[in-house]
């Protein structure tokens, strides 16, 4: 690629005083390019999130109902106060970190095995492979009505097919964290699956050759060879789903509407925000929310020592 | 090893198979059930006599068609702004060097984490203010942002496997610079710009929380918000049967899309999220 052939942009000044004319013109034609097709990029997603966000930090010191606007009033760090004294806060956490964990860790190993179908299976792959796509497209809405009415008493299967009678699992919490997290977990495997599977083709094919020649047992071959050879996916998998598990709402609210515990962060942030229209509490909630987010997000990069810009291809 | 061990693995291919389709058959089995049965307790996994009559229910309800009309027009065109956007910035961060590339990367990344609930109470009382609340545009813009992320990942790993030598030596042979580009580029290009648009139209399909946040008529309801708040024509009437069936017909065109483009949905799940 020749750089004398490009030429310098209308408004740009022909030579540099350092002499390397030609190669800083066509840098800065390069970069003036680059920003200006990325910037309408930078200003969509900088507008709709990270300026809402700092209006929802303003709007958390206010004591603010929609229902009730001339009582706005600043209160400091009140609704913060208010939320992390809450019950009601500690919930929500806790029923968002039993449907992240147990979720993700089932797929996981779930996700490995599909991955590892896919990847031996000659019979049928392209099939197999369709067949995946399936849950992951349908809207998550649909997914929670499905299993909804599999689990309820008057229009499932459930309970005929394995003889429980007429017990409610929409009765108490736990079953239905059962069922939510039964949901989440047949909608986002899928997902999780692929990734894996992307990985599994990395890892190269003459090294597990060798290590069998050398006598490792199946068992060893996965632990030592494979497993290592695939971390950055398994990486990924595990915090996107992490992270994405960490905000679910459409399982719950189509499933229990919040009944018997079982209401998640996000749920949390939208009855304050929407039902209730308490935009003060609520927005304590929506910041709040964000934080764990970025904690997690945090934790997962230096818990793993792994760039993730790195991981996603940058280079 | 050979065939026996090549069997086993067709077995466990169809458990998968079934995993996946097992719930749309239930799914189906609902919606032909006929309401009046199913309420006298019609509970077995198939139904005992099959009726269109929940597909008539809910394309007579205003409410679905207009929630199908206002999805199918929010999302394609929230994907193709998303995508046409997404392209330039994957195209200067795969083609270019400048200040920026990483800062515009790990915002999009940052993005894609960004819990979206945090959103709903500013947007909800800004929307109302700006007079979007339960607009199109009210949703297509906050899809836009959720998508891009995702839109510029996927596709700027796709242009990076663009060898872009060749538009060079298009010109070389004498094409003009808009001819190597459109002759050579566009066409390579093609196929990674077309998959980011299969996965953000799923996006905008499937999204829940915005929808039923930021809406509160059929003006702008779309599927998954109007299903949530669907109570069947009566209160006495049981929705069960009626929501499976819109549920169905909301679920072809991901069936669709899935049949036709297996191969680049997975290649498009895949790309840039794992090195290669």
């Amino acid at each position: 690629m020749t750089v004398t052939e490009t030429p310098a942009g209308p408004d740009e000044p022909a030579t540099e005083p350092d002499g390397k004319a030609p190669v800083s013109d066509r840098l800065r034609h390069e970069r003036k390019l680059g920003f200006r097709l990325s910037a309408p990029a930078f200003i969509v997603m900088i507008l709709v999130t990270a300026y809402p966000l700092g209006y929802a930090l303003v709007l958390s010191l206010y004591s603010y109902r929609l229902t009730d606007p001339d009582g706005r009033e600043f209160i400091g760090l009140q609704n913060y106060m208010t939320v992390l004294t809450d019950p009601i806060w500690w919930s929500s956490v806790s029923t968002t970190a039993i449907i992240t964990v147990v979720s993700v860790a089932i797929e996981l190993v779930l996700g490995f095995a599909f991955a590892w179908v896919m990847y031996r299976i000659i019979k049928g792959r392209s099939f197999v492979r369709t067949a995946i796509l399936v849950p992951y497209g349908i809207i998550t809405v649909v997914s929670a009505f499905i299993w909804r009415y599999a689990f309820q008493l008057d229009s499932g299967f459930v309970n005929s097919w394995f003889g429980l009678g007429d017990f409610n699992w929409f009765g108490e919490r736990w079953s239905s964290l059962f069922v939510i997290t039964f949901s989440e977990i047949w909608k986002t495997t899928p997902f999780i699956s692929l990734l894996l599977l992307a990985g599994l083709v990395q890892v190269p094919e003459e090294l597990q050759e060798a290590a069998k020649v050398d006598g490792a047992t199946p068992w060893q071959r996965l632990w030592k060879v494979v497993l290592p050879n695939m971390k950055a996916a398994i990486m990924v998998a595990v915090l996107f789903r992490t992270l994405d598990a960490w905000r679910i709402f459409d399982n719950p609210f189509i499933m229990t509407a919040g009944a018997n515990d079982t209401e998640t962060l996000s749920f949390l942030a939208y009855r304050q925000n929407v039902t209730l229209v308490n935009l003060g509490a609520g927005s304590a909630v929506s910041v709040l929310l964000f934080l764990t987010v970025v904690l997690i997000a945090f934790i997962f990069i230096k818990g793993f020592k792994t760039d993730l810009s790195q991981v996603r291809g940058d280079d | 090893m050979g065939t026996k061990a090549s069997n086993w693995w067709t077995f466990w291919g169809v458990l998968i198979l079934a995993w996946a389709a097992f719930p749309l058959v239930w799914m189906a089995s609902l919606a032909f059930k006929s309401p009046a049965t199913f309420r006298d307790g019609d509970s077995g996994f198939f139904p005992s006599e099959w009726t269109w009559e929940n597909f008539q229910t809910v394309f007579e309800d205003e409410l679905f068609t207009s929630a199908l009309r206002n999805s199918a027009g929010i999302a394609v065109i929230a994907t193709l702004l998303s995508v046409i956007v997404a392209m330039f910035a994957a195209y200067a961060i795969a083609r270019l060097e400048f200040r920026g590339k990483k800062l515009l990367l790990s915002m999009a990344l940052g993005i894609a984490m960004f819990p979206q609930a945090a959103l709903v109470g500013p947007l909800f009382n800004m929307w109302r203010g700006l007079g979007i609340y339960d607009t199109w545009i009210g949703l297509i813009i906050p899809y836009l942002t959720f998508a891009l992320p995702l839109s510029i990942w996927t596709m700027s790993a796709f242009f990076r496997q663009i060898p872009w030598e060749m538009e060079q030596a298009a010109q070389v042979d004498g094409a003009t610079a808009w001819q190597a580009f459109r002759k050579v580029i566009v066409p390579l290009a093609a196929p990674g710009v077309f998959t980011t648009g299969i996965l953000t139209f799923f996006f905008c399909w499937n999204e829940f929380l915005l929808a039923a946040s930021l809406t509160s008529t059929d003006r702008a309801r779309t599927v998954p918000a109007a299903l949530s708040f669907f109570t069947g024509a009566s209160q006495f009437q049981s929705p069960v049967t009626a929501v499976m069936a819109a549920s169905v017909v909301v679920t072809i065109p991901v069936v669709v899309l899935v049949l036709l483009f297996q191969r680049r949905i997975v290649a498009g799940l895949t790309a840039g999220a794992v090195k290669g």
